[in-house]
Formats: C-alpha cells, sequence, structure tokens
C-alpha cells in the first residue's frame, strides 16, 4: 500500500493569547510554539500500520513556512519513508478550499498512490474540511473521523465515529481517510531514527548556512556550493524537498489567499456578559430566598 | 437561469427522524430570508421520507427540495454531495446552511469543493451585513456573516466570502433556538435529481453500530453540572441527587469527564454538548472558556464555586461562594421544604 500522510505544523493553540493575533486576524504563528498537529500524528500512527502489516511505503507532505521542516524531521524519526515540504509564500493565507487545491497537486505530482491519510481536523482552526476537499478534488471516496484501518480481499476496511457509535465502510483504493485523534497511541520517535535525521536538511537552509557562513562569495560559486551539498545530503537520503507553485504546477489563482473565496473580516476577543450577577449567600438563608425566586420567577417547578 | 437568492438548509434526517439542528437553522434561514425577502428552501434527501416535508414546512420552508431514493437511505457522502451539488447547480441559492454535525462536517466540504465556493465551519451565529472589500473598494451589499469561535475559543471571527455563491457554512447544534411551528403554511416540493453512476455507490456500509444515548443534554430543562470541583466518583452522586430532585439531567465539565467521574455523553462545552436550558447549575467548575461557549446561553446561571474569582461567575446570573458540598444539600433542602 502506498501511503501519503497530509500533516500540518499548528500553533499551540492552548496558549494562544489575542496578543498573537494579527489586525486582519491571521495568526502570527512566529509568537507561539509550535507543534505537530495532534490528530496527524494519529493520521500517520495508521499510516506507519498500514504499510508495516501490508507492505508499501509512507511519504508525508506538509505545506508551511520552513520551520514546518521540524514535523517532517519528526515524522521521519518516527518511521517516514519520505517527506515533501510546499513552500511558497503563494501558497500562503489559504483558506481549506485553496490549501486543499494545493495538497492535492502535491498529490497529483507524486502519482503512485493508494491511501491517502489526513488527521480528522488541524487544532488552529477546527473545521475538519481540508480532507473531504482534497478527496473531491482527487476524485476520489472518503472516510471520515476513522478509528481503525485493515485490508482484507483487497477491499480496505475503515471504522469510523458517527454520533454516539460507529460504522465500518469499505472502500476500493484509492481512498483519502481522515483520522480522529484518541484511538491509536503514535508511536515514539525512534532513536536510531532520530539520530539518523538529526541532520536531514532542504535547500533552502543550506542555501541560509552558507550565505551566512560566506557573506562576500559571488552567487554563481554559491550556488555550485549549495548544488552539491543537497546532491550528497539526497544521496544519502538526508534531503527534503521544497516544492514551489511552480514545481507542483499549481494554477496561482487558486492558491494562497488569491485562491480563497473566505475572508476573516473581523476579529474580536471574547467577552465575557456582563449581565448582572446576584450574589447568594452559602447559607440556608441565602440558598432558600434563591429557590423560592426561582420557583417564583417559574424557572423551577 | 437566474439566480433564485433562496436560503437553503440541510435538512439532515436519520431513519426518518429530523435533526434538531435542521430545525433550528430553519428557523435562522427563516429570519435571514424575511430580511433578505427571499424564500427558504430545505434540502431533504433519504428513503420515503416525504412525510418530513409537513415539519419542514410548518418549520419555515418556503420549499422543500426532495430527493427520495433507496440508494439515500443511509448518509453516505457520495451520493448526497452529488444530489446537493447538482440541486444547487440548477437553481442557485445565495446560502446553503448544513447542521455541524458529523454528517454535516462530512458531507459540506465535498459540496464546497464541488462548487468550487467558501465554507465556514462550525459557526455560533449567521447574520446579514456588507463588506467593504479592502482589496478592490467594492462595497458588497447583503453578505452573510458567518460567526465562530477561532483557535480554541480565545476569539470570535466574522466569516465572508464575497465574490462566491452559494455562502455556506455548518452551524453548531444547539446554539440557534427552534423556531416556533405554525401550521396552515404550504410549500411547493421540488423534486431533485437522484441518479448515480456504479463509482458513487461503490462505497458499502457493513456494519452501522449505534448505543443508546444515556442522556439528552439538549432536550433538558434544567442541567446540573459538576467539574472537577466534585473531586470524585462518588460526588457525583450528590449531583445526580439534586437534578433528580428539580427534575433536571446531570451535566459535567471537561476535566471531570477525563477524570472518569462521568461519562463523555454528559460533556457541555466546545468538545461537548452545547446547551441552553431553562436553568443551568455549575457546581464546582472554574468555568474555562471551553466550556462557557457551550453553556453560556443558558436563561440562568447559578455558579457554585470556592474561588470568588473563578471564570464560571462571569456569566453567572446567581453567585454562589462557597463549597459545593454545603451548598447543594442545602439547595436539596430548601426545594424540598418549598
Ligand atoms: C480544545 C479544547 C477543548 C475543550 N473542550 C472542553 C469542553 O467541551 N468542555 C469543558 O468543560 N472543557 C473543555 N476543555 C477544558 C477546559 O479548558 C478546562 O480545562 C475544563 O473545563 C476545566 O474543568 P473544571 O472547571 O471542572 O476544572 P478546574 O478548572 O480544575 O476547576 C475546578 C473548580 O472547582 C472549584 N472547586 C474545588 N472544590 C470545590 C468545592 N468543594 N466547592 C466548590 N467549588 C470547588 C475550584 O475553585 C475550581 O474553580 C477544552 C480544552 C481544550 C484545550
Amino acid at each position: 500500500m502506498q501511503c501519503i500522510v497530509l500533516i500540518k505544523q499548528v500553533p499551540d493553540t492552548k496558549n494562544i493569547t489575542a496578543k498573537a493575533m494579527r489586525d486582519d486576524g491571521t495568526v502570527n504563528r512566529a509568537a507561539l510554539p509550535a507543534i505537530f498537529n495532534p490528530d496527524d500524528l494519529c493520521a500517520l500512527e495508521l499510516a506507519l500500520r498500514v504499510r508495516d502489516q501490508y507492505g508499501g511505503s509512507v511519504r508525508v507532505i506538509s505545506m508551511g513556512p520552513l520551520r514546518a521542516l521540524e514535523i517532517l524531521r519528526d515524522a521521519l524519526s518516527r518511521g517516514a519513508d519520505e517527506a515533501v515540504l510546499l513552500s511558497d509564500k503563494r501558497f500562503a493565507a489559504a483558506d481549506t478550499l485553496a490549501t486543499s487545491y494545493s495538497l492535492s497537486e502535491a498529490v497529483k505530482k507524486i502519482g503512485n498512490y493508494d491511501l491517502i491519510f489526513c488527521g480528522r481536523q488541524a487544532i488552529d482552526g477546527d473545521t475538519a474540511q481540508v480532507g473531504p476537499q482534497v478527496a473531491e478534488k482527487l476524485n476520489i471516496p472518503q472516510a471520515t473521523y476513522a478509528q481503525e484501518i485493515w485490508k482484507e480481499n483487497g477491499k480496505v476496511f475503515v471504522r469510523r465515529e458517527v454520533e454516539g457509535g460507529y460504522e465500518v465502510l469499505a472502500l476500493k483504493t484509492p481512498a483519502l481517510i481522515t483520522v480522529t485523534g484518541g484511538y491509536v497511541l503514535p508511536r515514539p520517535r525512534s532513536a536510531r531514527r532520530t539520530i539518523r535525521f538529526r541532520n536531514v536538511t532542504a535547500k533552502p537552509e543550506i542555501e541560509a548556512r552558507w550565505k551566512k557562513e560566506n557573506p562576500d562569495m559571488p552567487a554563481e560559486e554559491l550556488d555550485k556550493k549549495v548544488e552539491a551539498e543537497a546532491s550528497r545530503c539526497k544521496q544519502a537520503g538526508l534531503l527534503i524537498d521544497v516544492w514551489s507553485v511552480d514545481d507542483i504546477g499549481a494554477d496561482i489563482k487558486r492558491t494562497g489567499l488569491v485562491g480563497s473565496p473566505t475572508r476573516v473580516w473581523r476579529v474580536e476577543n471574547v467577552t465575557l456578559h456582563t449581565g448582572e450577577s446576584k450574589k447568594i449567600e452559602p447559607t440556608e438563608d441565602g440558598i432558600h430566598a434563591l429557590v423560592e425566586e426561582l420557583i417564583h420567577d417559574h424557572v423551577l417547578g | 437561469m437566474t439566480p433564485s437568492q433562496e436560503i437553503w438548509v440541510f435538512a439532515e434526517q436519520e431513519n426518518g427522524e429530523l435533526k434538531s439542528v435542521a430545525l433550528e437553522l430553519l428557523g435562522r434561514a427563516r429570519e435571514l430570508a424575511d430580511e433578505l425577502g427571499v424564500e427558504v428552501g430545505a434540502l431533504l434527501l433519504g428513503s420515503d421520507v416525504l412525510d418530513l416535508s409537513r415539519t419542514l414546512t410548518n418549520y419555515g420552508a418556503d420549499k422543500v427540495y426532495l430527493a427520495d431514493h433507496p440508494e439515500l437511505k443511509q448518509y453516505r457522502t457520495l451520493p448526497y454531495a452529488k444530489v446537493i451539488d447538482r440541486t444547487v447547480q440548477a437553481h442557485h441559492p445565495q446560502i446553503v446552511l448544513f447542521g455541524a454535525t458529523m454528517i454535516g462536517r462530512d458531507l459540506a466540504p465535498r459540496i464546497a469543493s464541488q462548487l468550487v465556493t467558501g465554507l465556514t465551519a462550525d459557526c455560533t451565529d449567521l447574520q446579514i451585513g456588507n463588506y467593504l472589500d479592502p482589496f478592490t473598494g467594492v462595497d458588497h451589499q447583503n453578505l452573510l456573516y458567518q460567526i465562530r469561535p477561532a483557535f480554541g475559543g480565545n476569539v470570535i471571527a466574522t466569516i465572508v466570502a464575497p465574490n462566491h455563491r452559494p455562502q455556506m457554512a455548518t452551524v453548531r447544534e444547539g446554539v440557534m433556538k427552534t423556531p416556533e411551528t405554525t401550521t396552515g403554511r404550504v410549500a411547493k416540493i421540488v423534486k431533485a435529481p437522484a441518479e448515480f453512476t456504479d463509482a458513487e455507490l461503490a462505497v458499502e456500509i457493513i456494519e452501522h453500530y449505534r448505543k443508546p444515548k444515556s442522556v439528552d443534554l439538549r432536550a433538558a430543562r434544567i442541567i446540573v453540572s459538576g467539574g472537577a470541583g466534585v473531586g470524585g466518583k462518588e460526588g457525583f452522586d450528590l449531583i445526580r441527587e439534586l437534578a433528580h430532585v428539580i427534575g433536571g439531567e446531570v451535566g459535567a465539565s471537561r476535566a471531570a469527564v477525563d477524570a472518569g467521574y462521568i461519562g463523555k455523553d454528559h460533556q457541555v462545552g466546545q468538545t461537548g454538548t452545547t446547551v441552553r436550558p431553562v436553568l443551568y447549575i455549575a457546581c464546582g467548575i472554574s468555568g474555562a472558556v471551553q466550556h462557557r461557549v457551550g453553556m453560556q446561553e443558558s436563561a440562568k446561571i447559578i455558579a457554585i464555586n470556592l474561588d470568588s474569582d473563578a471564570p464560571i461567575f462571569s456569566v453567572a446570573h446567581y453567585s454562589i461562594v462557597g463549597d459545593l458540598y454545603k451548598v447543594v444539600p442545602l439547595m436539596i433542602q430548601a426545594y424540598k421544604n418549598k
């Protein structure tokens, strides 16, 4: 089974404050700790189990700034075979429609896949929309809220959560699965792989380092050095490909902010109700009066 | 064909029973449609569901777009998405609303992608308003304001989709009032096309299991909720006793659920149930924003907490600073002696 997992680096919304919001309603991600989206970790785990049991490979794709290389390294340390980062200003500030377009174009470029895994939702938006929208763009069936997956007689079976219970679906591949966190425990990073992939890098990182260390080197020479190092890393299996809009042949009218139908118009801090609150003494008299009042107001019968 | 400008609601049903959120949405759609002077359409998909169109009419629909087909008996993404996609393309509503149920959140994004339009998830409010596009300077009249909590509930964002139709949103269950029904209304039934390819019917449902719900918080008139401050499983006996005496259901904070004091069905809040009972009594709940968003619309809120600075008091109508183990028995006693 050839598996692709779509993963996202997200700001840790547990620690988010209004200060981390820009006026236009986007998050100032740089101001927040960034983590591997929890549901995506479970999606990766299910993909790794499928590969370990039935053979094949696991590729991970993320879209975001270079900082997102962190979670790709993390995914490699946990057992993913290959990683790709989509990084380009023209992908940025995308809503779910534009995001799913860009991701589906990257999936098409990879081409060879049986199953695509996504986390159910990302904690910075909680929309749960990108998975189904990628499936639609690839014209393949979807199974959302998956808890478990197995194969029998050439078909894939997915146990998925439904309101108050579960159902089991049988699908033919290719198909897209979104995974609900909490049913599988993501495996830890293996020590051996962590050491191996600690130095995994990407061309923009190599370039930035060469520029910093050799500020006076002529551009042409610098390019050559960067190319040489990148190809050495690639041969050693220590290079994460970084794809731009052009690399995946995407239509720039459909990516990023330009390709996003929705606009965040206004953002407000959550204000508390300021309605008058009546203080009730925790005494027999106080509580008695309260109960009387509630009965009088027909709140209590 | 000129756009119909209608406002549509996905009338989610299972086993011939309409979801409460579908009725809540009809109520709001009716208000928005009256403001805009347009009609309300209900999208009804299923097998042998014609009867439900009466209910939808009574709750405010002017038209019922009906796709009645054996393959639509149980919800499956692809056949449902196909019907709705085709029906929207034939009639061009300006707004299409879905409940943010597990089905709504599976279906709506697929359709929005098919229609190449925007979709806002999990709205808690919808309004009509204008939007001046800062990029183009165009002043858009009468857009749908799609209002939702964002970033873990810490802010409220208003989203618009100025240049794409239909404007689509999913709306949380329980945040909008179920409207009053009116009888004597007549709605037009419009047949929606239901034809499927083999590929669209290829996903099979092998098994479908539902455990009977132990509690229906949404329908409860009174809810007595316990939090981490209850301190243990046994402590919930006291919460249950108060609920029983005054005729309510038992709710809980996530901390109480996570600690195993009570089942997940009882959880109120962002990742639990959104409730708006006549009376909500919060016992030993600090009132984190994720809890408040699920209960702050309650008509009357009583908060009992040892800590006078607990944020729950900011939404309470009656604040009792004290030990719940003293206060709750006093309430039971006061009510029994009334
Ligand atoms: C993404 C996300 C989603 C979440 N979703 C939800 C959700 O749906 N619902 C939800 O509830 N939470 C949710 N939470 C968790 C939320 O942030 C809080 O952690 C949780 O609500 C706290 O529960 P609590 O008030 O019971 O516990 P605490 O915050 O620990 O509060 C216990 C309170 O009890 C009081 N107390 C202690 N003893 C007594 C006593 N004897 N008498 C009276 N008072 C006493 C204390 O003063 C304290 O205020 C979510 C969090 C995240 C990050």
